[in-house]
């Protein structure tokens, strides 16, 4: 749905957006993470049509955004940062003008206002002013109206920014429920909403894409991913060290393949060497990865990649 | 066009859910009436005309009219809705030609509540109402051409104080090309061509021709082409915000 070819930004000498290439398809929910000011903004304007780029092209739906933006424009739900809507505004209010914009008149429009109001739990809220209602309400609110018309691609800026930890869950239940029939692109500097919400996760860092894969394939970049942490009455590190490179945890063991290929039969080796010792086991368990190191790794300048 | 009317509508809703809208014509019409009635000498004219009523409006309107203009894109900008608007499969000129439209349809029902000054002037006399109907015509469009230019203004800044300030100053300019105390020092050192140059530009020698009851093609002609250029200016400044 959303073909993305070597966007490039530049807002004088800086370059925010510089060759960036992917494409979403529908079903896919994609999570575009990276450190703030890593040009995650920027991109979703451009796909939204907010902003030209300065090269490159952006299709929506097989529209290109720059050539033909109200028929791209119509495909797309959009929810900017900060969740930016008219203040003065009743939610009722706001939706009712959202859905006009698109196009919804008379009863249709009822319908979709009464489905988005059902769909972010507004019911309480819709007569209140926005500028009366808390964060989370205002987000769910500039959700509502992007969900108005049903959209093929939705495409968020932060949609859990400022939201408590209850409301971050529904949300991300709700986007991945959505998933399923949209391409939908949030972005995030949360990693967790990654593994809870996305099929897909791109990293980007100083505008350049620095990883892209499902959250399983980034998790195993990780340094961490396919070790095995032991902890066993008995055993000590000499004699573990014959299966892996050992690092003593104080009270545990954690033993890292050798090389990244012997991760598989890491766990079976450590399991063969405690049963041939008798160690009296307490606890292991296969380390799966931490996205947070794989992010840190990968988007700190002065750590060596 | 309905897009237009929906970006419109909300717009005018907009100025009367905050005090600002009742603020506004109270105090225009505070103003109209002591500009008319005390400082335009109406009563000791002696004449049945609105003369002194619509003599004021390039002044009146050059404090107010930025005023009304000054939050229409500045306050989008502010308040970030600007991406939440031209992301909906709206064009830009749609959403530029609405706002301009709204506020121009407020400035107009502030100048449809003058009525009482016409209603005075046909009791104590016999106006001629036509040129009383021109008079009002050459207000709105006055109205308009400074609006399109606080619009301009404002869509150069997030700060509306600046859109405001701007916006009086602009509209300044195209009071004095034409006013006569101006045009009289300019004649000392300038060619009387440049003089009139100079003054063809100004709102003044066009809104004058109004109020004497012509409605002249050239003057409707100016005044929709500054309501057409400024909010053309409009177009390309947002444009080049966007593009950063």
């Amino acid at each position: 749905m959303i073909r993305i070819e070597n966007l490039v930004k530049t807002f004088g000498p800086k370059r925010a957006v510089d060759g960036v290439s992917f494409n979403v398809e529908r079903g896919e929910v994609l999570g575009f993470l990276g450190p703030n000011g890593a040009g995650k903004s920027t991109t979703m304007r451009m796909i939204t049509g907010f902003m030209p780029p300065t090269s490159g092209k952006v299709t929506v739906g097989g529209h290109d955004v720059a050539e033909s933006p109200l028929e791209a424009k119509r495909l797309i739900g959009y929810l900017p940062e900060s969740a930016a809507s008219y203040a003065d505004m009743t939610v009722r209010g706001f939706l009712n003008f959202a859905a006009e914009l698109r196009g919804l008149r008379g009863d249709a429009r009822r319908r979709a206002v009464e489905r988005v109001i059902e769909l972010c739990f507004l019911r309480g809220v819709v007569r209140q002013s926005i500028d009366t209602l808390s964060k989370g309400y205002r987000q769910r609110t500039c959700l509502a109206q992007a969900l108005i018309h049903d959209p093929e691609v939705l495409v968020m800026d932060e949609p859990t920014e400022g939201l408590d930890p209850n409301q971050k869950h529904e949300l991300r239940n709700l986007i991945r429920r959505l998933g399923e029939s949209k391409a939908i692109v949030f972005s995030t500097h949360i990693l967790e909403e990654v593994d809870a919400a996305c099929t897909r996760a791109i990293i980007i860092d100083r505008g350049k894409i620095v990883a892209n894969g499902t959250p399983e394939e980034l998790r195993s970049m990780s340094a961490l991913a396919g070790a095995v942490t032991l902890s066993a009455h008995g055993a000590n590190a000499e004699k573990l060290s014959s299966v892996g490179r050992v690092e003593d945890l104080g009270g545990a063991f954690r033993i890292y393949p050798r090389e990244k290929s012997d991760a598989s039969a890491l766990a079976q080796a450590v399991v063969d060497l405690v049963a041939a010792e008798g160690w009296k086991v307490e606890g292991m368990y296969s380390e799966r990865g931490e996205l947070d190191e794989v992010f840190r790794r990968i988007t700190l300048p002065d750590t060596a990649k | 066009m309905k897009p237009i009317w929906t970006i419109a509508k909300r717009e005018l809703a907009a100025y009367f859910t905050s005090p600002v809208a009742y603020v506004f014509l109270v105090i225009f019409l505070l103003l109209t009436g002591f500009f008319t009635f005390t400082a335009g000498n109406f009563f000791e004219r002696g004449e049945a005309s609105l003369a002194a009523f619509f003599g004021w409006h390039p002044w009146l309107y050059l404090v107010l009219v930025p005023a009304v203009g000054m939050r229409v894109w500045a306050e989008e900008r502010r308040s970030g809705t600007i991406e939440l608007l031209l992301t909906m499969p709206v064009a830009t000129w749609q959403a530029i030609l609405a706002k301009f439209l709204a506020s121009w349809i407020f400035l107009a029902l502030a100048l449809l509540l003058t009525f009482p000054a016409i209603v005075t002037v046909n009791i104590l006399g016999d106006p001629d109402n036509g040129i009383i109907a021109a008079g009002y015509i050459g207000s709105f469009l006055l109205a308009g051409a400074y609006l399109a230019i606080a619009c301009m203004t404002s869509a150069m800044t997030r700060n509306q104080v600046v859109a405001f300030i701007l916006a009086v100053v602009v509209c300044l300019f195209l009071v004095l090309a034409g006013f006569n105390p101006v045009t009289d020092l300019m004649v000392r050192w300038a060619s009387p061509a440049v003089v009139d140059t100079v003054a063809a530009f100004s709102v003044v020698t066009h809104y004058d021709a109004f109020q004497r009851g012509v409605i002249d093609s050239r003057d409707l002609l100016f005044f929709l082409s500054v309501i057409g250029f400024a909010l053309f200016a409009t177009g390309v400044i947002i444009r080049g915000h966007r593009s950063g």
